[in-house]
């Protein structure tokens, strides 16, 4: 039995514990807890027969009590929370449900036993009116206490306090809640993180001399770290498995301890260490898989040095959390909900994983791929399984590359996350499975990608966002998505990106107009813009371009096979064109003119991500055209002239018909220009040539987004590619313009004044920089002002018409604009998901957030 | 939008006592969705035209909302041809412009009402879906001469082709009742779009307007349905009552129709027995749709657990009422559950069952896309027994009809031969450890094979243990 609490009448616990109060009926079990203890830590049995029995001393609530209790404990758990049991607990099934829970959530149980005299507890008992004990009771409670208080340790309780008398229990001042020893959440790194090392102790000396360690090599010595760029000194982390196997495993335990002990090193325990260990404590193993030669090499060496390794490695830690919960270092990996925490389910998960009991072609374990369905924030750095190359797979990362076998001895830099690896001098150690044995061309994460789970996208979403906090997804909003994406997206892989929906300007103040630039320029004036780039808007249907040199590219960075060198796609995620030719065919053109033009080289990269807008509309929406647009047009076009023949007949004998009549040819005259608006953006395709393609926005190459780039930079950079070929590639002719410089505003609204007369669509206004956060938080990232000819197509043919425009003009711009900044966050985030490595499921969960989102009910005409 | 009707009854101008309207006014009224003017374009005791011009609101129309349930949010509901149509609103106006003349009264001249006269009716235009030949089969059996002017979608790109509005001249000698009646019934009928109106008090309005031809008329079942918007219930009330001193009517399926609706039923049948014969004990029907195949499930004791799936939410709710979910017993509604979801994502709320159906589904993914499905099914979720149907291609020449791309349904995306669908159950067996063997379903033609083709996968581990899948479906 531990001792109760020191002299200053402090008991320490772990901070993440199940605490069981143990007491007879009126020892003063609440009263402790709530002097100790928060309230929302306590669950009480009494407490929970009174919610579900409106009694609390209802016994024959207790069974539906306790299991509420069990639900409520269980979740708290999961979340990481301290929890304290108010109960009697004296039964010993009652405490094993309590130890289960804590085990299955990988949290210490520990006992707190208020063992006080049961007369005392009697007349407490006696003293409260709404407690009417049966005679038995106490004493049968008393003597189960008693008999229990010798089995609490072996019940499994990691820590037993016990209070035998009031002042005992009066003398507990503080309770002090001491972190667990693997949460080491302040200790920041820089990290060099050290794969399995078995005994390569030359190339484990070189590999912390290529990363910037000074060494005595001959004395097992590390005598300086090299400072990081923020003048933190680097620190080692080994990943355990230091013996074994290798040449020279007393030098590298040396050297390792001589680390760990001066605080330059981190170490947790591999498999091998803790058998190791067992030999060292004089345990029966057997001298397998390496241990042989550690034994012999160590058996040269003197007895007090094995005393030491054996104290070091009984010392280790199973795993560490490191830089606020961001790292986590264990010898074979760590699941997300183990993190942290401590049992020995956890240590042993540390030391071997997990295997599924099969074992495969050369005989050794299959292990349970953990790391396929990691969805944990925290990177996890591990070794144990060699792999010809470390890979990224769902922010974990195996770095043990197998020196013992003649790979390398690699080391993880973080945070750069960059490898460093040094090669093995020699193959000390036949492997049972060739190190480089693999099936497939795609890295892991590109196989693991393969499918998604549907889990991770359906339903209510909440998803965080560099630009804009949080964007929340609704389930009605999710379920619409999830069809579309299922039934018409294409693979999923190559949906980087779907682009945010756009706002018109404010309505006009002018008379004529529904749309103009003045409205655009004061939006953004007022959000604090000094610049803004004004771009023609063409009218075709957005696209977004992924394309690759090669198929080889595409397969690299996209992990898809035999779908082309590329894909154009619309803001739904759907194939642009539903012949694969055509779209192979312009991507080859779009292709030969990023190469011609030194873009690929330029960027570094061997492919591309661009927004833009194909032409002609009717391309795309040829049966929309015909179905809605030429029909409305025909059908207004010939009633309207019958109709003004009819009242022109009329007009012949009764002058009453003469204003029917102007109205009539001013309805005509309408009709005329509203076919001549949806006309010019509909052109037959023939051949290749007759597409445009005009890209506006580079969203990404390899390894980065361009959003941090100005508008300027990216139509400079088109313009470079667009010229490589302009029978397709059409650059977008645009203005930047200072907010307080009149006399530019008024030439960007005579040029939208001008475009739009011949027929353009209009502009859009855009703040200089690509992202642009104004004093409560992100802007619009781009206003549309469209023509005043183009709206007929939007809002109807006779929609200027004074009467008309004048109860147009009433329209709420709010719902579209919060849309657009949603969709525009989630768009860059997915992007730089993307490009920062992430898995499929983190970039897909934007794009189908932002296709969730476009199902949100939005007055289409903005 | 225009409607003229022109009489040379003589004296032409006695016409204006039939309408009640006065030859030199110009007489405007709100009608629904807008305006209409009324006035003469021609006076004379030759001939005498009555033009009735609707002037629709086109912004008033959407925003009053005065308009049929539509989807507010589509850009169609704000550009279309309505405010230049002879729609159901022109029936509006027509009941309400001349509302006495329809109503067979005249204050002034009553002998005219009942007097047959001849006119010539002009409607610019008139949007009919069913084309010219429809037009004619809808007016010529009540004895009208139909002139037609059709007109381009765009006359300067002829390539568009033909668009669905006709400038129709209609010409018989019918007393003015008749003649409006039929008009305000059978424009809508042609239009056979957005009707402002439906409901019971239609039924009746039908009924009044009709009885004296609609029983008679060989396409009265077609006119119910549109003129009552294809609400089936409401149109055979009407024609219940129509045709009550008649013989019923025939349900006149065409064979087509039929014969499409017995070969589902085959493939359903053909998919429960393979589940039924490999004895598997729970099953989950991937791409449930409305439920046809679940409903035979259920009806099957030996599936203890029965899981539906679909991708359309819309499909499942039409399932869960068809199969009356909600008022099954208890025990009964253990057994089932729908959920929403795609065969494109993994979805482990479809693992640990021991038989999977594919019933006409794998056509309706891009090719490209199956490969996730396969993974999907035959990796992940690994049912003992999985029934795939799909259709088979080589008997496509068999069918009359066939869609632009040349498949049966607009959705599907490829239709395969027995070859192809062998050599992929083939590829599929080897790469997942199953065992498959492939059927016709449907009546089989020696060249072209049957409409439907079947294949059985079994997996070869869970073979091995005697026909008893251990795995129990995950709740």
């Amino acid at each position: 039995m531990q001792k109760a609490y020191n002299k200053t009448g402090q008991i320490q616990l772990p901070e993440l514990s199940l605490v069981v109060l143990m007491g007879i009926s009126g020892s003063g079990k609440s009263s402790f807890a709530a002097r100790h203890f928060l309230p929302q830590e306590i669950v009480s049995s009494d407490a929970c027969r009174a919610i579900v029995s409106n009694d609390e001393n209802n016994q024959h609530a207790s069974h539906d009590a306790f299991e509420l209790a069990q639900f409520i404990v269980s979740k708290r758990l999961r979340n990481g929370l301290l929890t304290v049991i108010d109960a009697t607990n004296t039964q010993e099934e009652a405490r094993k449900d309590w130890v289960q829970l804590a085990r299955q959530f990988h949290v210490l149980p520990i006992a707190i036993v208020l063992n006080l005299p049961e007369i005392v507890c009697a007349e407490r008992n006696r003293l409260r009116a709404d407690r009417n004990l049966k005679k038995h009771v106490l004493p049968q409670q008393s003597s189960q206490l008693k008999r229990s208080l010798r089995r609490l340790k072996l019940e499994g309780f990691r820590q037993i306090v016990e209070l035998r008398s009031t002042e005992e229990v009066a003398a507990v001042q503080d309770i002090i809640r001491t972190p667990l020893y693997n949460n080491k959440s302040l200790v920041q790194g820089p990290f060099d993180i050290i794969g399995d090392v078995h005994g390569c102790y030359d190339e484990l000396c070189e590999l912390l001399t290529e990363l910037g360690y000074q060494l005595d090599k001959a004395n097992h010595r590390c005598t300086a770290a090299p400072v990081g760029d923020d003048g933190r000194q680097r620190q080692v982390v080994f990943l355990g498995d230091l013996v074994d196997r290798g040449p020279d495993t007393p030098s590298v335990l040396k050297l390792v301890m001589q680390m760990v002990k001066t605080g330059m090193a981190w170490c947790v325990p591999g498999n091998h260490d803790a058998k190791l260990l067992k030999w060292l404590k004089g345990k029966d193993v057997q001298l397998k898989h390496g241990l042989q030669q550690s034994v012999e090499q160590l058996l040269l060496e003197p007895v007090h040095f094995r005393e030491e390794i054996k104290a070091f490695i009984d010392g280790l830690i199973g795993h560490y959390v490191f830089d606020g919960g961001r790292l986590v270092v264990a010898h074979a990996g760590l699941k997300a909900e183990m993190q942290g925490r401590g049992s020995g389910a956890v240590r042993e998960f540390c030391l071997y994983g997990e295997t599924t009991g099969e074992t495969d072609e050369f005989g050794l374990p299959v292990r349970y791929n953990w790391a396929a369905e990691y969805k944990g924030s925290a990177l996890v750095v591990y070794g144990h399984t060699p792999v010809p190359e470390p890979q990224w797979l769902n922010r974990t990362i195996d770095i043990d590359t197998g020196c013992v076998f003649g790979g390398k001895l690699t080391a993880l830099r973080y945070p750069e996350k960059e490898l460093v690896s040094v090669t093995a001098r020699q193959v000390y150690c036949e492997p049972a499975k060739p190190l480089h044995h693999t099936t497939t061309s795609l890295t892991l994460q590109q196989q693991e990608d393969e499918v998604l789970d549907i889990a991770d996208f359906t339903g209510k979403r909440i998803i965080e966002t560099a630009f804009h906090h949080t964007v929340t997804i609704r389930e009605e909003n999710s379920i619409a998505a999830l069809e579309v994406m299922s039934r018409f997206a294409i693979n999923p892989k190559w949906l980087l990106y779907l682009p945010p929906t756009m706002s018109p300007s404010e309505t006009s103040r002018l008379d004529d107009y529904l749309e103009h630039p003045a409205e655009a320029f004061g939006y953004f004036e007022g959000v604090g813009v000094e610049k803004v780039v004004c771009e023609e808007k063409h009218m075709g249907s957005r696209a977004i371009v992924v394309v690759g040199r090669d198929e080889e590219a595409v397969r690299r960075t996209f992990g898809i096979s035999n779908e082309g060198s590329g894909v154009i796609y619309t803001r739904t995620g759907r194939p642009y064109f539903n012949d694969k030719e055509t779209e192979q065919a312009l991507l080859q053109r779009l292709n030969k003119a990023l190469f011609h033009s030194g873009f690929y080289d330029l960027f570094k990269t061997d492919w591309v991500c661009l927004d833009c807008e194909l032409m002609p509309w009717s391309a795309k929406a040829q049966s929309l055209i015909e179905t809605q647009y030429a029909s409305t047009g025909a059908a207004a076009m010939h009633a309207l002239t019958a109709s003004l023949e009819t009242l022109q007949q009329t007009a012949l004998w009764n002058g009453e018909a003469q204003p029917l009549i102007n109205r009539y040819q001013e309805r005509l005259q309408q009709t005329n220009g509203y076919i001549k608006a949806y006309q010019r953006y509909c052109w037959s395709v023939n051949r290749l040539e007759d597409y445009k393609l005009a890209p506006f926005h580079i969203m990404a190459t390899e390894g980065k987004a361009w959003m941090d780039k100005d508008h300027e930079w990216h139509m400079n950079q088109i313009e470079a590619v667009c010229e490589a070929d302009p029978e397709i590639l059409l650059a977008t002719p645009y203005k930047v313009v200072h907010i307080s410089d009149a006399e530019a505003k008024q030439e960007a609204i005579d040029w939208w004044l001008e475009r739009t007369g011949r027929g353009g669509e209009g502009m859009v206004v855009k703040p200089f920089n690509f992202v642009h956060t104004g004093k409560r938080g992100l802007i619009q990232p781009a206003i549309k002002v469209r023509g005043k000819e183009y709206l007929r197509i939007i809002y109807g043919p006779e929609y200027d018409s004074p009467e008309n425009l004048a109860r147009l003009k009433s329209r709420g711009l709010s719902a579209k604009r919060a849309l657009a900044l949603r969709e525009f966050a989630l768009g860059m985030e997915g992007l730089q998901r993307f490009v920062s490595g992430e898995p499929l499921r983190r970039v897909h969960e934007c794009a189908f957030g932002v296709l969730a989102l476009e199902s949100e009910p939005v007055d289409p005409r903005l | 939008m225009l409607l003229t009707i022109t009489t040379t009854y003589q004296p032409a101008s006695d016409i204006s006592f039939l309408f009640h309207k006065h030859p030199s006014k110009i007489q405007e009224f709100e009608t629904t969705g807008g305006k209409a003017h009324v006035f003469y374009p021609h006076v004379s005791d030759e001939q005498c035209t009555i033009a009735l011009l609707l002037d629709i609101d086109p912004i008033g129309l959407v925003r009053k909302s005065s308009g049929p349930a539509g989807n507010e949010f589509a850009l169609e509901q704000y550009v279309n041809d309505r405010p230049y149509v002879a729609s159901s609103l022109m029936s509006a106006a027509i009941a309400k412009a001349f509302s006495s003349a329809m109503n067979g009264r005249s204050k002034d001249k009553p002998e005219l009402v009942e007097m047959a006269m001849p006119f010539r009716v002009r409607l610019a235009v008139l949007p009919v879906r069913g084309g010219e030949a429809l037009l004619r089969h809808l007016f010529e059996p009540l004895g009208y001469t139909v002139a037609v002017q059709k007109h381009l979608l765009n006359d300067n790109v002829p390539d568009w082709g033909e668009s669905r509005y006709f400038t129709v001249t209609l010409e018989h000698t019918i007393t003015l009742q008749q003649l409006l009646t039929h008009l305000y019934v059978l424009i809508p009928v042609c239009d056979n779009d957005k009707h402002y109106w439906i409901g019971n008090q239609e039924v009746e309005k039908l009924l009044e307007k009709g009885r004296s031809w609609l029983p008679a008329h060989p396409a009265r079942e077609l006119i119910a349905m549109r003129y009552l918007k294809h609400q089936r219930r409401l149109a055979n009330e009407a024609l219940e009552v129509l045709l009550k001193d008649d013989a019923a009517p025939e349900e006149e399926e065409p064979e087509a129709i039929r014969q499409k609706g017995r070969m589902h039923t085959a493939r359903l049948e053909a998919a429960r027995d393979a589940l039924v014969q490999s004895g598997v004990r729970t099953v989950v029907d991937l791409g449930c749709g409305e439920g046809k195949l679940l409903r035979l499930l259920l009806a099957e004791k030996g599936f203890e657990k029965i899981l539906g799936m679909d991708i359309s939410y819309h499909a499942l709710e039409i399932a869960k009422d068809k199969l009356k979910l909600d008022r099954l017993p208890p025990r009964q509604q253990e057994r089932i559950r729908l959920i929403h979801g795609s065969l494109t994502y993994r979805d482990k709320r479809i693992e640990g069952f021991e038989g999977a159906t594919l019933v006409e589904v794998i056509e309706h993914l891009d090719e490209p896309r199956l490969a996730a499905l396969e993974k999907v099914v035959f990796q992940y979720a690994r049912p003992a027994v999985v029934v795939v149907t799909t259709p088979n291609a080589e008997y496509n020449v068999k069918l009359p009809m066939q869609s632009k791309s040349g498949m049966r349904h607009a959705d599907h995306r490829f239709e395969w031969t027995r070859k192809q669908f062998s050599k992929w159950g083939e590829r599929l067996a080897a790469q997942y450890g199953y065992e498959v063997s492939f059927r016709s379903v449907g009546d089989e033609d020696p060249e072209v094979g049957a409409l439907s083709q079947l294949a059985m996968f079994k997996n070869k581990t869970e073979a091995n243990d005697g026909n008893n899948p251990s795995a129990t479906p995950a709740d």
